[in-house]
């Protein structure tokens, strides 16, 4: 009987899943999501526990509880570390995925009718996905956090790529063996198990911040595609259907922020962006004008439309709440207030707007890249804080630069632009922006929240008066 | 009814065909596939809004390793392979614990049009 009734709760569990991810279409209908989720997570966690073999109650006791005491803590993080969580989720769901691989092929050594070539080529596939998932995310979460001792910039050494696939090779090679001699080769077992930890560090240290978004939304599909893999090993459709739609949902992903970098996977990968371009020649001379806050001030207040652009520097000097405030005054006034979000804006996808959320922002005014752009030649004042590369005009018609290509947001089209930025150094990809040099931009500098603390105080000032 | 005898054979023999055949492993793959294209097409559709709490959200539900984990934690088994499958487990479980949270966390913050500010 209980077959069936592990079934049955494994059949509604896949059903709901689906469900889960259909109800985030909305905003309105997204927190239903997460409840039909949290059913069928449960519907499959007590169905599994009906499995006759059960016996270990207080092993499992033991990790259940261990994972409630990491896992509650882990949701109380700050929304500006959020990239960071995500990746050491993507760690923890590599390390099971490889955990329960190793299990299984150890416990079939003694029953080696149960390795069949299938299933031994899914446990290899499994363990590969896994153990490099746990430890390129680990190396992610690293870099987001900025951890000292992991480089941010990217690290490059000669033969980088040809040593990575390399690596890769000879552990599916070591794989295909297994596959055709599952016992008497089982010593090659630990060799795949260090060679796909060693490649996870190797993938992820070229990487720079900037791609963080591709490569967090490509560790989120293999994650997913390790539990299709264990899905597999246990003859489970219930982990195979939950895994495939993590898998397929990591790969949309990562395919849209590499549409929103005009880039392609090989190129985050094996590309090292965000070295600093050393272009040959020297620096321009050119000078950007500044403005004061309270000239600034006033340009806001004078405008019908104005529209921010966010980026990661305003999330870095935490500046939302002074962004919500900004966003009273003006609304106050009858000003249009529009936010410009880029896809690749901060450090994972749609950042910005859990960011902007947070701060009470609502979130029919957090317009996308495409819808706003028409919009820009009739904003009076488009105001930037903290974003660099996404508002570029480089990347329209600089055949030479890096970011060639890249769909920005039009602000250099707005009857006037404000940039708000710590110094004139190039951000983090390095690449000098034309946009502070242009005639209609004036630049702000200083810290984000600063600044616009300043620029809240003075409509602040002028509304009393 | 006509189904019932049949019901009853099938149910008498309890566990099904767990024998990682070839017919078994295609009908996985099979799964795979439909899965695929549900979860593409079910994905494309969420709003680009909530792309941060659909990755958060879809963490949460690839912890499904969870079921492999209470199998291989919760059979008898040597030590050293129960101790792999609560190490598992755990980490399943802060993915399920935490991801869940999270997500609902985030998602509170998105306020309707002209919704009342939080005071």
């Amino acid at each position: 009987m209980s077959f069936w009734l592990i079934e049955a709760a494994y059949l509604v569990a896949s059903a709901l899943f689906v469900l889960s991810l259909h109800w985030m279409n909305d905003p309105k209908s997204a927190r239903k999501g997460v409840l039909a989720g949290v059913v069928a997570m449960t519907l499959a966690v007590l169905g599994t526990f009906l499995n006759p073999g059960i016996v270990n109650w207080g092993w499992i006791a033991g990790a259940v509880a261990v994972g409630f005491l990491i896992g509650v803590p882990l949701s109380w993080v700050p929304l500006t570390a959020v990239p960071q969580r995500t990746a050491v989720s993507h760690a923890f769901g590599g390390l099971a995925a490889g955990l329960v691989g190793t299990a299984k092929f150890y416990l079939w050594q003694d029953a080696p009718e149960n390795l069949t070539a299938f299933r031994t080529f899914a446990i290899v596939a499994e363990v590969i996905l896994g153990f490099l998932t746990f430890t390129g995310s680990l190396m992610a979460a690293g870099k987001l956090q900025e951890l000292k001792w992991i480089p941010q910039r990217p690290v490059t050494y000669p033969l980088q790529n040809v040593t990575n696939i390399g690596l890769l090779g000879v552990a599916l090679a070591c794989g295909v063996a297994l596959v055709f001699q599952p016992v008497a080769l089982a010593h090659l077992f630990p060799v795949i198990v260090a060679l796909a930890l060693a490649f996870g560090v190797l993938l992820i240290i070229p990487i720079g911040g900037a791609d963080m978004p591709t490569v967090i939304s490509l560790l989120n599909s293999y994650a997913g595609l390790s539990a299709v893999a264990m899905g597999f090993v246990l003859d489970n459709k219930l982990l195979v259907i939950a895994g495939a739609l993590d898998g397929s949902s990591g790969l949309i992903l990562s395919i849209i922020m590499c549409r929103a970098m005009n880039r392609s996977f090989t190129n985050v990968l094996f590309g090292a962006f965000g070295q600093v371009q050393r272009k040959a020649g020297v620096a321009e001379t050119r000078t950007a004008k500044r403005e004061t806050a309270e000239g600034a001030a006033q340009v806001l207040e004078m405008a019908s439309q104005v529209v921010i652009v966010p980026g990661y520097g305003m999330a870095v000097a935490q500046a939302q709440q002074r962004v919500r405030e900004l966003y009273d005054e003006l609304t106050r006034r009858r000003i249009e207030v529009k936010f410009a979000i880029h896809p690749v804006a901060g450090r994972m996808p749609g950042h910005m707007n859990v960011l902007l959320a947070e701060a009470d922002i609502p979130y029919d005014k957090l317009i996308e890249m495409d819808d706003i752009n028409p919009e820009m030649a009739q904003t009076d004042v488009v105001l930037v804080i903290g974003a660099n590369d996404v508002v570029n005009p480089a990347a329209r018609h600089d055949k030479t630069s890096p970011i060639f290509g890249m769909p920005i947001i039009d602000a250099d089209k707005a009857r006037m632009c404000l940039a708000i930025k710590r110094s004139m150094n190039p951000g983090f990809a390095g690449i000098e922006n034309e946009l502070y040099f242009a005639d209609r931009t004036y630049m702000l500098f200083g810290d984000a929240k600063a600044v616009v603390g300043d620029l809240v105080k003075q409509l602040q000032s002028s509304s009393s008066a | 009814m006509l189904c019932a005898p049949l019901l009853a054979a099938t149910m008498a023999s309890d566990a099904p065909a767990h024998d990682g055949s070839p017919a078994a492993f295609t009908s996985l793959v099979f799964v795979f596939l439909l899965a695929t294209f549900i979860g593409l097409g079910v994905v494309t559709r969420v709003s680009r809004l909530l792309h941060t709490p659909l990755m958060s959200l879809t963490n949460a539900i690839s912890a499904i390793a969870v079921v492999g984990s209470i199998v291989i934690a919760g059979q008898d088994h040597p030590p050293v392979i129960t101790l792999l499958g609560a190490i598992a487990l755990a980490a399943s479980m802060t993915n399920i614990v935490s991801g869940f949270l999270i997500t609902d966390r985030m998602l509170r913050m998105f306020k309707k049009p002209g919704a009342k500010k939080r005071p």
